[in-house]
């Protein structure tokens, strides 16, 4: 800092010319709660003097106040966040730090380490170019180094530097700093990670954190800043195929259309023949804006707008990339998901997966294990909970362009969202294209759905019911069917009971179990509605998420969720069947309503009061709706 | 080998921000406060949508009692850009008769926090784009670039949503709005050495100028009009001054300067003992009190 501040003083232009200059380094440190990772990092900001005066004035009465320190400055204070957590004595977040020196402009992603936050550290790293993994002289590498390791290693960071710290407390021993070398770099071969680099430092005392230590003079390598400052950054992207996802169409004006996007990967320039994925259709660069005015070349990192020779198809999710060197296109991987969130990923459910600038619909199933990310052991699993990791197979709604993670975390990194709460639950890492979306294609057949309805004279459709065992849905549906079937309708009825005696008869009453089985009943609704045919089904169907995949199969209109709305205390007085008895006896587990939740529906096309309604008059009210919605008694002109 | 700057990599980072809310949200807005990270912040999006114009309005909270020269500023900004400017001030709010030195927080929770409130509930926006960094403050630290509100507008730091890489996961549960920081990571020096750089219009209270001032508890505050009320034996004097950060003017402390320039200024800066929003009056209200703030639904 000597250097700048005296430049500040004499010759503020030449210093602002040269500040223009610095580069970019943006880092990840993980440590357990007593590692002294906030002490580090205040050190850091302390040191390269990103404090000022007022702040420092502070800093020493919190010091005073709530330090760990005896009264005098407790660093970690500095970094130590939001009031709640402060209170708790632990960082529970992601925070985000920032220091400059001569060299290089940092920013640091502060994470905690503890076990169940995973979440936080994958989200630090997920932008870091490096991490600094911190480890305590007295206790060497322990489970949560390996972890941390790992968690690092797995989002791509290829620069580790382990700041062997509290040498202070091991009497700056060079047999204690080199046994804990030796151990971890055994560690990182077998994890596969590149650059290890090794300092021993004491962030309380400041040894090796900006200077060399004294007290460490069988040490010759760098200090932990001056290796910050040096340390070489990422590819070249001149070298590397160019990729940019588009995020908007920018047509301000009839005569002008252009795509823009931050750049994934490579460079591009003006005449440069691209291709659109996943259509496949090409064109030149015929202009480039960077940073708003017009540009010859563009490189990795940039935010551009791309405008082509020709008058081609493009939209927001498609990507552009190098005509020759084109990213794989597919609708199936394998990844490696980072659940996390409260509520468990179960198999075979439908989220949003965003990659890039594309949001499509995905299912997970099924996944192939789970990591202990402790011991890096593959485990079996049929879920995965807040913090796990697992490996699955992802199926997408529509086909993306994409590349492995380890290539590019642009075209690689996605992250999954709950259709229903819109949270963030997961994030994953596309590993390769699995084989079966390649080589299975649609038939396209001329007999269709409409055709096929138009020979019965009438519009296919499904009658989802949905309710508590004993509601009265099978009762209703039946009632209903009756009804069309008199009049002359082609229908079908599939009864939840009935098909759990053949088609699902494999399928139990798991969470699991209870998605395939909704699954596979919305796919042969699917097939039936395609053949033409109204099809009644009545389902238990106690999950929002199913349902509204059931609804997304067939086209908008062709469904109807009908509620059968009966409190449990009714519909377990009725108990038909004596399910309910044997449930609270407890012969019945995951029995819906007792000990396995049921989510009434949010907005149902029709919801039927069975306390108010008698089953004939309930029927009545799902054919009045249907002739409402021209299902039955349809002009029969309508199109094709 | 191309590789990009700092302040390359932030510009682009901010641009990819803003035409992912365009893309994602259905109404945004730009929250123009006129000061100079609203002045970078407009210089990004007028970037971002090149060589269309930024597709959303600028919305400023005019509390009654900002410096005359901003709302001058602002008027020839939207003007000479061709932007749609709206200003909203907390009309019920004033006529209770609260001023900028009503003790307690009344004053800013009026004012400020409620006056933002009603302005974005009025229009429908969905999104908000905001200045705040967070190199600013420790609860800013730890805040998401896309920050979700409830809709009574409270701000949840133990439910944010994880953000990952450059993906920002913009959908939002009904009632629910969005808070925007294009600049989450940049610094008060990023902010100047850009303006400095791109030759960023700002507000010319940002350099020192012969100014009439009072001293009030060892603080600057200048006399902008004559509502401004003088305790007995307080005398206006004249004072070559600069302001580090600008609100409502009887809240916000000049610092006796000579930086005419730019770079005087960043030289300033740089020497400079305290933080930047030492001279803000609103946040030192007590420890924790932007936090608390924020939950509120202050910016």
């Amino acid at each position: 800092m000597s250097q700048d501040q005296e430049l500040i003083r004499t010759d503020i232009g030449a210093y602002l010319q040269r500040q223009q200059h610095k580069s970019l380094l943006r880092f990840i440190t993980c440590g357990s709660v007593d590692d002294g990772k906030s002490s580090l990092i205040g050190r850091l900001l302390y040191e390269s003097k990103m404090i000022f005066e007022d702040q420092l004035a502070a800093l020493a009465s919190d010091s005073k106040r709530s330090g760990t320190r005896g009264g005098s400055i407790d660093f970690a204070l500095l970094v130590d966040g939001l009031s709640a957590e402060r209170e708790q004595g632990i960082t529970i977040d992601v925070a985000y730090r920032f220091f400059s020196t001569d060299k290089r402009k940092f920013i640091v992603a502060d994470t905690p380490g503890h076990e169940q936050y995973t979440r936080n550290m994958v989200t630090g790293a997920s932008t870091a170019d490096l991490a600094v993994i911190l480890i305590d002289a007295r206790k060497g590498v322990l489970t949560q180094t390996r972890r941390h390791s790992y968690l690092v290693s797995l989002l791509g960071i290829r620069q580790i530097v382990v700041a062997i710290n509290k040498m202070d407390l091991v009497e700056y021993s060079a047999d204690a700093f080199r046994r804990i070398e030796a151990e971890y770099q055994e560690f990182a071969r077998k994890l596969g990670v590149g650059d290890v680099v090794c300092i021993p430092v004491s962030a309380v005392a400041g040894d090796n954190v900006v200077a060399p230590s004294p007290r460490t003079g069988w040490y010759r390598g760098p200090s932990l800043l001056e290796h910050l400052e040096t340390v070489e950054l990422a590819a070249l992207p001149d070298l590397e195929p160019f990729r940019m996802p588009v995020q908007w169409v920018n047509r301000p004006s009839a005569d002008f259309r252009g795509f823009s996007g931050l750049i994934a990967r490579g460079a591009v320039r003006v005449g440069d023949l691209l291709r659109v994925l996943p259509s496949g259709r090409s064109s030149r660069v015929a202009g480039l804006m960077s940073g708003g005015g017009t540009a010859a070349l563009a490189v990795a990192g940039e935010s551009v707008t791309i405008s082509l020779t020709d008058e081609i198809d493009v939209s927001r999710g498609d990507v552009l990339a190098t005509a020759d060197a084109p990213p794989a296109v597919a609708n199936r991987f394998e990844a490696t998901i980072i659940w996390m969130h409260e509520q468990t990923l179960v198999q075979g459910r439908a989220y949003l997966l965003k990659q890039g600038t594309k949001t499509v619909t995905a299912t997970l199933a099924p996944i192939k294990h789970r990591i202990d990310v402790n011991t890096l052991e593959e485990l079996p699993a049929k879920r995965l909970a807040l913090n796990d990791i697992g490996v699955c197979s992802v199926e997408l709604s529509s086909a993306i362009a994409f590349e492995p993670y380890r290539d590019s975390r642009a075209l690689g990194g996605f992250i999954l969202i709950d259709r229903l709460t819109n949270d963030t639950v997961g994030a994953g890492l596309l590993h390769h294209a699995e084989r079966r979306s390649q080589n299975v294609h649609w038939q396209a057949l001329d007999v269709n759905k409409h055709a096929r309805a138009r020979l019965s004279h009438q519009k296919p459709c499904v009658l989802w019911f949905t309710g508590l065992s004993g509601a009265g849905k099978s009762t209703i549906a039946n009632l209903v069917e009756r009804q069309l079937h008199a009049d002359g309708r082609q229908t079908y009825l599939l009864d939840g009971d009935n098909v759990r005696h053949g088609l699902n008869k494999d399928l139990g009453f798991t969470d699991e179990d209870r998605i395939e089985n909704i699954r596979r009943v919305g796919e042969v609704a699917r097939l039936m509605v395609d053949a033409g045919l109204i099809v009644l089904v009545s389902f238990i169907s106690p999950f929002r998420a199913e349902r509204q995949l059931a609804r997304s199969l067939v086209e908008p209109g062709e469904f109807f969720e009908v509620f059968v709305d009966t409190p449990l205390a009714t519909a377990e007085a009725r108990d038909a069947k004596g399910l309910y008895k044997k449930a609270r006896r407890g012969d019945l587990p995951n029995f819906t309503g007792i000990d396995s939740p049921y989510e009434p529906p949010e907005n149902p096309e029709l919801h039927l009061d069975t306390a108010a309604l008698s089953p004939e008059a309930a029927a009545a009210l799902v054919i009045a709706r249907l002739r409402e919605s021209q299902i039955i008694d349809v002009d029969l002109t309508w199109e094709i | 080998m191309t590789s990009l700057t700092h302040l390359q990599r932030l510009e682009a980072e901010s641009i990819h921000i803003f035409r992912e809310v365009v893309a994602e949200c259905e109404k945004p807005v730009l929250l123009y406060s006129i000061g100079k990270d609203s002045s970078v912040m407009l210089h990004l999006a007028r970037k971002a949508f090149a060589p269309g114009k930024p597709p959303f309005p600028l919305l400023q909270i005019a509390s009654g009692w900002d410096f005359r020269e901003m709302l001058e500023f602002r008027d020839a900004t939207a003007r000479r850009y061709g932007l749609e400017l709206l200003v909203h001030t907390n009309e019920e709010g004033a006529r209770t008769g609260v001023k900028p030195w009503t003790p307690g927080t009344a004053y800013s929770d009026l004012m400020l926090t409620q006056a933002l409130r009603q302005a974005l509930d009025s229009h429908g926006f969905d999104a908000a784009f905001g200045g705040g960094r967070r190199d600013e403050e420790k609860s800013r630290a730890k805040e998401r670039i896309f920050s979700f509100r409830s809709p009574q507008h409270r701000w949840d730091p133990k439910n944010q949503r994880p953000e990952l890489w450059q993906l920002y996961n913009a959908r939002k549960n009904r009632g629910e709005s969005i808070r925007v920081f294009p600049l989450s990571n940049w610094t008060e020096l990023d902010v100047w050495q850009y303006i400095h750089l791109e030759s960023i219009p700002i507000v010319p209270l940002y350099l020192a100028a012969p100014r009439k001032v009072v001293r009030r508890d060892g603080r600057l505050i200048m006399v902008d009009d004559e509502r401004l009320p003088l305790a007995p034996g307080e005398r206006p004097e004249t004072l070559s001054v600069r302001f580090r950060t600008l609100g409502c003017y009887p809240l916000t402390a000049a610092t006796v300067s000579s930086a005419v320039t730019l770079p005087d200024v960043i030289r300033e800066m740089l020497l400079a003992s305290g933080s930047e929003r030492e001279g803000r009056l609103v946040d030192q209200e007590g420890a924790a009190s932007m936090e608390r703030k924020k939950q509120e639904g202050y910016f």
